[in-house]
């Protein structure tokens, strides 16, 4: 089982919709997020080009969050799943400077906090709060070892990218270009 | 022209618009290690030449700071915890892959051989010391006949001790100018000429000042090869690396760097100690005290250029 995400940057809108689902469901204190979207504009008017990102922890395959984690709270779920333990975190923020791509936080609580995949979702069979809300069904959330799912589908028929692969983090989630 | 900007709006504390997770704890718990590394290192070669008698403050004196600098590092790391009633978890798991966990280890082992190797001395310096427990006294003579044999994992673990403190930045690709395996040589040798200077402030002795000093000659040559080797290993490298070398070509760390650390940290004292060691009579105070704040500076300016350097994309 490996777990991933392709998002298409074409249907995206950049509603932030995600964001809010993910706070609402997952309790993220006010003024922190666990996904956020970005919007890359290329090009000078009137030849210009917008790219729309949803944006979170990249489950990475070769996580360095992991790899640095002093006491072993950064760790790896069925399905490559990265999560923090919280009582096992001890906030020193190794895994903050290890991320390439800005994932993680220090939550006011003290220990660090990142995306979930919302596992606790995922294990009852249902899909991420991010991807069950996004009013243009831009997300695809699914197993890539599993060759009939719906991800495993998409990136066959479509273009796609990962974020900084030269990061050498091995990203899981896919953005259709 | 590329622009990118959050239309979530993401404005996270220590994180947007710059990294900023680890403040003043983390450099100058890497100082102190350093420190401790260098003065360590030297005190274990001369005792395993035989020095003892001619380089009193290298073997025996600069080494009682060691034990204060390595509990103040610890403390420090402590401070730059967030979840700090679970500090005990890191002295539960070992995992060598975690530059963070092997260094906290590091100096839970280095703290108690540089107290044991002072308290050997402690009769030297304060006659009537007593140690009250007979088995204190049966391991103090234990110690002082083996001191030789202590001085070799000494001097080893006070080398791996300060290639730490530099392998703890260079450990994390996600920072490109921490990101390179210079760092972990150039921080050892920067630790070892603070730990001289310490040695050098400490000292009575013409004699022992001399050999120091020429050391440390050394150490800060080798320092500035290295610096530049790192400069010249980024320009050579990938875009974000070239970014990270212009934040001090030009950027926004030139000046801090070129006049704190290289001029006023390295070049001004070594040519203070090549005055002095061709006869010129230099208050020798002054030249260890600039080296000392330019390795201050130094670990201040990688851990706070290291953070806001990033991969782009
Ligand atoms: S995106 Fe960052 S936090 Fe997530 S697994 Fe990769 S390195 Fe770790
Ligand atoms: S902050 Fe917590 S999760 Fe991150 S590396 Fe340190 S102990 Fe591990």
């Amino acid at each position: 089982m490996r777990y991933a995400m392709a998002i298409d940057t074409r249907k995206c809108v950049g509603c932030s919709d995600c964001v809010v689902a993910c706070q609402t469901e997952n309790n993220v204190p006010i003024g922190f997020c666990r996904d956020w979207v970005s919007e890359t504009v290329d090009g000078t008017y009137p030849n210009v080009s917008i790219e729309l990102r949803s944006e979170r922890c990249n489950h990475c395959d070769n996580s360095p969050c992991v790899r640095c984690c002093p006491t072993g709270a950064s760790h790896f779920e069925d399905g490559g799943i990265v999560l923090v333990t919280h009582n096992k975190c001890i906030g020193c923020g190794a895994c903050i400077e290890s991320c390439p791509y800005e994932a993680r936080y220090s939550h006011p609580d003290g220990y660090v906090d990142k995306c979930t995949f919302c596992i606790h979702r995922v294990r009852k069979g249902e899909k991420p709060a991010c991807v069950s809300v996004c009013p243009t069904s831009c997300m695809y959330f699914g197993d890539l070892e599993d060759p009939n799912s719906e991800i495993v589908n998409v990136l066959k028929n479509r273009k796609f990218k990962a974020l900084a692969p030269e990061a050498g983090t091995k990203p899981q989630i896919f953005y259709l270009v | 022209m590329k622009e990118e900007l959050f239309v979530s709006g993401r404005n996270i504390p220590n994180i947007d618009p710059y990294l900023h997770i680890w403040h003043w704890q983390i450099p100058i718990y890497l100082f102190l290690g350093g420190l401790a590394a260098g003065i360590l290192f030297l005190a274990g070669v001369y005792t395993i030449l035989g020095k003892e008698k001619e380089m009193p403050a290298t073997v025996k004196w600069a080494p009682f700071l060691v034990p204060f600098a390595l509990i103040i590092g610890l403390f420090m790391l402590f401070l730059d915890l967030k979840h700090k009633m679970y500090f005990w978890q890191l002295y539960t798991t070992i995992r060598l892959e975690s530059p963070m966990g092997w260094g906290a280890w590091v100096l839970m082992i280095m703290t108690p051989i540089s107290i044991i190797w002072s308290a050997s001395y402690i009769r030297e310096v304060f006659p009537n010391w007593d140690w009250k427990f007979k088995f204190l006294y049966t391991f103090e003579a234990w110690v002082i006949r083996n001191r030789w044999y202590i001085a070799w994992p000494m001097a080893i673990y006070a080398v791996i001790l300060g290639i730490y403190t530099g392998i703890l930045l260079s450990a994390f690709n996600a920072r490109p100018l921490w990101n390179t395996t210079i760092l972990g040589p150039l921080f050892l040798v920067s630790g070892m000429s603070t730990g001289a200077a310490c040695i050098i402030l400490m000292s009575k002795s013409h004699e022992e000042r001399r050999i120091i000093s020429r050391l440390d000659l050394l150490f800060i040559v080798v320092e500035l090869f290295f610096i530049t080797h790192m400069i010249m290993g980024f320009l050579a490298g990938s875009e974000v690396q070239i970014n990270a070398a212009n934040l001090f070509l030009g950027g926004q760390f030139t000046v801090p760097f070129f006049v704190f650390v290289i001029l006023l940290g390295l070049i001004f004292p070594a040519i203070l100690e090549v005055l002095e060691l061709i006869g010129y009579k230099m208050p020798i105070i002054i030249p260890a005290v600039f080296i000392l704040f330019g390795g201050l500076i130094f670990r201040f300016i990688m851990v706070e250029a290291g953070q806001i350097t990033r991969y782009l994309y």
